[in-house]
Order: structure tokens, then sequence, then C-alpha cells
């Protein structure tokens, strides 16, 4: 798996590649980590490069999403769910919990 | 009915039981995805059902890893799939300590962010995305997870 993050004005972007599973999410929770320590809370997590995510990745965008939104300071939004995730995410009911976005581009123009 | 379609019924020449050892490390969860993914596509299952039995068994050997082991990893888990008729059948097996799926609650799939309980879903997964499991935990010895799913192609 591999993390590429990057910076814009109103929010970071944390692009996700490959697999999370239980080896990999504690890495992409680092990732949310930094950016919250750093007092940011609105990100984009890109997962068009996702190709397989277990309920270890749900998990840590769970975790995440509680401190992002927690005091009203921002959010978690999801952009390019691949469709087997969003099969997957919607089984455990946790597409409700997040803003889904068809591209990068929309899902930036969120905040 | 087309000859191809006659072939998915019978039991198909090409499908080979198989087994095999993992140690019991999340890093190894690759492999065993991949494994499982072999078999099921050798069964004959299209994308789709690829993908479910591969996050169904990533869940199983998470839980077996985690709870079984308690996530040391000096122990092994084996993995046979073989059909039994329609269906593939994916046995996993470890000598930890009983993990009991049953006594773990249902997670609640509605309720708010911060109400969500974050253990269970492995489990409520496995349930989902297979049509049969069975768990049965052997005193001293071990575990024996079973899943099945019908073949879908």
């Amino acid at each position: 798996m591999e993390i590429v993050t990057q910076k814009f004005k109103h929010c970071d972007l944390i692009i996700v590649k490959g697999r999370v599973d239980s080896y990999t999410a504690p890495k992409l929770g680092e990732a949310i980590d930094i950016i919250n320590n750093e007092g940011r809370y609105k990100i984009v997590l890109d997962l068009s490069g996702l190709e397989f995510m277990s309920s270890a990745g749900f998990r840590t965008m769970l975790m995440g999403q509680r401190t992002c939104k927690r005091y009203n300071r921002g959010e978690i939004v999801l952009a390019s769910l691949p469709k087997r995730t969003q099969e997957a995410l919607d089984l455990t009911g946790f597409t409700t919990l997040f803003k889904i976005f068809p591209d990068q581009v929309s899902a930036v123009g969120n905040f | 009915m087309e000859p191809n379609q006659q072939n998915k019924l019978d039991k198909d020449p090409k499908f080979i039981m198989r087994t095999a050892i993992f140690q019991a490390n999340f890093k190894n969860l690759d492999s065993i995805r991949e494994y499982v993914a072999r078999a099921a596509k050798d069964a004959g299952f299209d994308e789709a059902g690829i993908y479910a039995i591969q996050l169904a068994a990533d869940e199983a050997s998470s839980n077996i890893i985690e709870h079984a082991y308690k996530t040391d990893d000096e122990g092994e888990i084996e993995c046979t799939c073989n059909l039994d008729g329609d269906n593939l059948v994916i046995v996993f097996r470890d000598h930890g300590l009983s993990y009991e799926p049953d006594s773990i609650p249902q997670p609640n799939l509605t309720s708010k962010l911060n109400k969500r309980q974050i253990g269970g879903l492995g489990l409520y997964l496995i349930h989902q995305l297979m049509d049969e499991v069975h768990y049965e935990s052997f005193d001293e010895v071990g575990n024996v997870l079973t899943l099945k799913k019908r073949i879908k192609g």
C-alpha cells in the first residue's frame, strides 16, 4: 500500500493506492494522525487506486472521522470509492458516515 | 444448455483441492487472499464472488491472528479449499485459543458516528459474504472455521 499526501488551501488530500488490511491500515491511520496533529481536520481520501479494503480499513476511517468531526472542526470525505469497497462498506452501514464524491476534484470542492 | 454451462455444474476436473499453511502474521494476509482467490477463480466464481471470498478470508484470518493467537506470530493457520457440490468450502484451522465468534454482538449498522462499535465488524462481514459459517473449538487443540459459498459464475 502506498500513501501520498498533498495540502490544498482548504483541506488535505490523502491518496491511497493498493490494499488496506490489518497489516497496512495503521499506516493510513498515521497519515490521518499527522494531519490532525497539525490542527487540520478537513481531509479528502482519494481511493481511486484502492484494490482492497478490509474492516481494519473501515475502522481506521471511522476513528479518523470521529476525530475530524469533533467540535465540528472538519470531516473526512471519500473520493472515487471503488465498487467492491463500496459494496462492503454498504454491508456494514458505513457509507452513511461519509460523504462520497465521484472524483478528487468534486471532493476537494466540498471544502 | 451450452456445453460450457454443463461443465460448471459437474465437479470441475480442473479444480484441485489444496491446502496451505501460513504463519499467523498480518503481513501474510496478502498471501492468504491470493491463495483463496486462485481457488475461487478455479471454482468458477465471477469477480464479485472472488472479491467477497478474499474479503471473508481476510477477516477470518485477521480474527485468528488477533484473537486465537493474540497477535503473537508463533502460530500457524492452515487453509484448505475444496469443492462440495456447487459450493466452495474454505476451512481455516489454527492451534490457538478459542475465540468464540458466537459471543460477539452484532454491530449496530445505523447508529450515529460516535456510538458505532469498533469490534465485531469482521465477523459480521464474513456472515454477510458467505452462505454458511461454522465454527468449532477443540479444547487444548485449536479451532476450525468453515466457510461455504455457492458458486456463481
